[in-house]
C-alpha cells in the first residue's frame, strides 16, 4: 500500500528511537541495576571499574549481539518471504536450524565441549552449512536452475532428518546432556563476547548490505520470476545469492544465540503491514524491528525470573506471538 | 522493432515432442502480429523465446538483427514490454507500485525515480484508464482492472514492442475491446505488438499479419486473409468452420459449426 512519505519518515524515526532505546534498557537492567548517567560515564572509559566491567563487556556485547541476531533473521525472514513468495517463509527453512542444532548437539552428546566453548557455535554452523549445501544440492539438479518448489520441500524434508537426529542423540544422552542441548535449541544471548560480536557482525553486516542492494529485484520476484526476468532481472543471479546470503545470516546467528524462533517470521509481517510490501523500505525496517525486538526479549528473559534466565526464544514467541495475532486482527478490520 | 526465428527448435526437459518444431517467422517493425494456434500449439513458448528466456534446441531468434541471446535482461527490458498470461501478487501492493515496476530497467543504481519515471508511470496508467485505480490495492481489482494495470505496467517500460500472452482472456466485450484498441493505437504510434489470442475474430479484425501455430509448426503465416482461410483452420483445430467477410463492418469474422 502507498502511504505517504512523512508517514514512512515517522516509522523510521520511532524504529531508531526504540532501538536506541532498547539498547539504553539493555545495557542498564540486569543483575546490578545501573542508571543512564552510570551506564553513558561507563561507556566513556570512567566511573568503577566494575560497572565498566558489566556495561562494557558483558551487558553490550550481548546487547549488540541481540541486535545483530534479531535484525539478521528478520532481514533473512522478508528475504525468504519474497523469494518463496509464501509468507509462512522464516529464515529457518532451509533446514538450517535443524542442520545447527544437529551439529552443537552432537557435540554437547560427544562430551567434547562445554556449553560454554568455542567449538560449540563452530559446530552449529558447520551443521547449518551441510543442511544448506543439501538443500542446495537437491534443489540445483534440474538444468542448473533453482526450484523454489524443490527448495522448499527439501528444505523441509532436511530439517526433519536432523530433527530426527536430534531425538536420537538425545534418547542416547545423559539428563545433564539433554538439558543443556535443550536449553540450546532455545536460544540465548548469554555467551556473547565482543569477539563473538565480531563473528557475527563479519557475516551479518555486508550480508546485509548485499541483500539491500536487491530490493528492486526481490519487489519484482514477489510478483513472479517470470515476469521479473521480464523487467530486467536477472533472476538466477538473485536467487542464488539472495538464498545463499540469507540463509548464511541465519545460520551465523543460529551458531552463537542457538534457534530463535519467530522473529523472522512474525517482524517483517509487523513491518510490511506498517509500511508495505517495497522491499526498500521492508528489509532495513525489518532489520532495525528485529533488533529492537529481540534485544527488549532478551531483557524481559533476563529480568522477569530474575536471577533464573529464560530462554530468549521462550520470550519472543510467548511475547510475539499475541503481539502479532492482534496486528493481524488490526490489519483485516482496517 | 522486429523480431525473427530462424527453424528455432525448443523442447522441454522429458518431452518427447518439441515445443516448437523449426519455426521460421518474422515480426515487421510496426506491426500487430497475431500469434494464433490451439491449446499446446506453443504459443507461449515462442513468447519465452523471443524474449530470451527458454533455451534453444537450435536455431536462432533475433531481436532487431541481433541473437536474442546476446541482450542483457536489463537491455531486452528496456525495450520490450511483456505480459504474462498470469501472475499472482503474494504481498499487498498498491497499483501503482506495481506499475512504478515497468521503470525499474530504467532506474539507476541507487534506485531513485526521476521527473520522467514518474511521468512514464501516470502515462502509462492514463493510457490504460487505470489512473483513477492508481492508489487501489491490486488484490481488490476485477480481472479486467488488473489486466490494464499489467498492461499500464508493461506500458510504463516505455518500449518499443510489446508481448502479451491472453491479454484478454476472461474479460468481457468491452474491457477486450478496450484493451485491443489501446494496442492498435500504440502499433499506428510505431510500436511492434505481439499478441497471443484464442480469439481468432479479434486477431481478424485488427492484426497485420498471423501466424498459425500447430503442434509447433508454422501452419500458416502472412496476412489475415491468407491465414485465416476455411481449409486451414479446420485442419489445425479440426472442427468445422465457416469463415466470411462480415458485409457492414467490412473484415473476416469465423464462426464455429455444429
Amino acid at each position: 500500500m502507498n502511504r505517504p512519505r512523512a508517514l514512512h519518515l515517522v516509522t523510521w524515526l520511532i524504529l531508531l528511537f526504540a532501538i536506541g532505546g532498547a539498547l539504553m534498557l539493555s545495557v542498564r537492567f540486569g543483575a546490578v541495576g545501573l542508571s543512564t548517567g552510570e551506564v553513558l560515564t561507563a561507556l566513556r572509559g570512567s566511573g568503577s571499574a566494575t560497572n565498566r566491567f558489566i556495561v562494557v563487556e558483558l551487558r553490550m556485547p550481548r546487547a549488540v549481539m541481540g541486535i545483530l541476531v534479531g535484525g539478521g533473521l528478520a532481514l533473512s525472514g522478508g528475504v525468504f518471504q519474497a523469494l518463496l513468495r509464501n509468507p509462512l517463509a522464516e529464515p529457518y527453512i532451509l533446514g538450517i536450524s535443524g542442520g545447527a542444532a544437529a551439529g552443537a548437539v552432537l557435540l554437547l552428546a560427544l562430551g567434547w565441549v562445554a556449553v560454554t566453548s568455542w567449538a560449540l557455535p563452530l559446530g552449529a554452523f558447520v551443521g547449518a552449512g551441510v543442511a544448506i549445501l543439501l538443500v542446495f544440492g537437491v534443489a540445483l539438479s534440474a538444468d542448473r536452475r533453482l526450484d523454489v518448489r524443490v527448495l522448499l520441500l527439501s528444505g523441509v524434508v532436511v530439517g526433519a532428518f536432523f530433527s530426527a537426529c536430534i531425538a536420537l542423540i538425545i534418547s542416547l544422552s545423559d539428563a545433564p546432556t539433554v538439558r543443556s542441548a535443550v536449553l540450546w535449541m532455545m536460544g540465548s544471548l548469554s555467551g556473547s563476547s565482543w569477539r563473538s560480536v565480531a563473528v557475527v557482525a563479519s557475516y551479518t553486516l555486508p550480508g546485509a548490505l548485499i541483500l539491500l542492494s536487491l530490493a528492486r529485484s526481490l519487489n519484482v520476484m514477489a510478483i513472479g520470476e517470470e515476469t521479473a526476468g521480464y523487467l530486467g532481472t536477472e533472476v538466477e543471479r538473485v536467487k542464488r545469492v539472495a538464498y545463499g546470503i540469507a540463509s548464511l545470516i541465519a545460520a551465523a546467528g543460529v551458531a552463537f544465540a542457538g534457534i530463535i524462533g519467530f522473529v523472522g517470521l512474525i517482524v517483517p509481517h509487523a513491518v510490511r503491514m506498517a509500511v508495505g510490501s517495497d522491499h526498500r523500505r521492508l528489509l532495513p525496517l525489518s532489520f532495525i524491528a528485529g533488533g529492537t525486538f529481540l534485544v527488549l526479549a532478551d531483557l524481559l528473559a533476563r529480568v522477569v525470573l530474575a536471577p533464573v534466565e529464560i530462554p530468549v526464544g521462550v520470550i519472543t514467541a510467548l511475547v510475539g506471538v499475541p503481539f502479532f495475532l492482534l496486528l493481524l486482527r488490526r490489519s483485516l478490520r482496517s | 522493432m522486429n523480431f525473427d526465428t530462424r527453424k528455432l527448435v525448443v523442447r522441454y526437459r522429458r518431452r518427447h515432442r518439441a515445443a516448437l518444431d523449426g519455426v521460421t517467422m518474422e515480426v515487421p517493425s510496426g506491426s500487430l502480429f497475431a500469434v494464433l494456434g490451439p491449446n499446446g500449439s506453443g504459443k507461449s513458448t515462442l513468447m519465452r523465446a523471443l524474449l530470451g528466456s527458454v533455451s534453444f534446441e537450435s536455431g536462432d531468434v533475433q531481436v532487431e538483427g541481433r541473437s536474442v541471446s546476446t541482450w542483457s535482461r536489463r537491455e531486452l527490458s528496456r525495450s520490450v514490454g511483456a505480459v504474462t498470461q498470469s501472475e499472482t501478487v503474494a504481498f499487498p501492493l498498491s497499483v501503482r507500485e506495481l506499475v512504478s515496476m515497468g521503470r525499474y530497467p530504467h532506474l539507476g543504481p541507487l534506485g531513485v525515480e526521476r521527473a520522467d519515471d514518474r511521468l512514464a508511470i501516470e502515462e502509462a496508467l492514463r493510457r490504460c484508464e487505470a489512473g483513477n485505480l492508481a492508489e487501489r490495492e491490486v488484490g481488490t481489482l476485477s480481472g479486467g482492472e488488473f489486466q490494464r494495470v499489467r498492461i499500464a505496467r508493461a506500458l510504463a517500460q516505455r518500449p518499443r514492442a510489446l508481448i502479451l500472452d491472453e491479454p484478454t482472456a476472461s474479460l468481457d466485450i468491452h474491457h477486450e475491446m478496450g484493451i485491443l484498441q489501446l494496442l492498435r493505437r500504440s502499433v499506428d504510434d510505431g510500436m511492434t505488438v505481439v499478441l497471443i489470442t484464442h480469439q481468432l475474430n479479434l486477431a481478424a479484425r485488427f492484426a497485420d499479419r498471423i501466424l498459425l501455430l500447430d503442434r509447433g509448426e508454422v501452419a500458416a503465416i502472412g496476412s489475415v486473409s491468407e491465414v485465416l482461410r476455411e481449409e486451414v483452420l479446420e485442419e489445425v483445430y479440426r472442427w468445422k468452420l465457416r469463415v466470411r467477410r462480415d458485409p457492414e463492418a467490412g473484415y473476416l469474422t469465423v464462426t464455429p459449426l455444429a
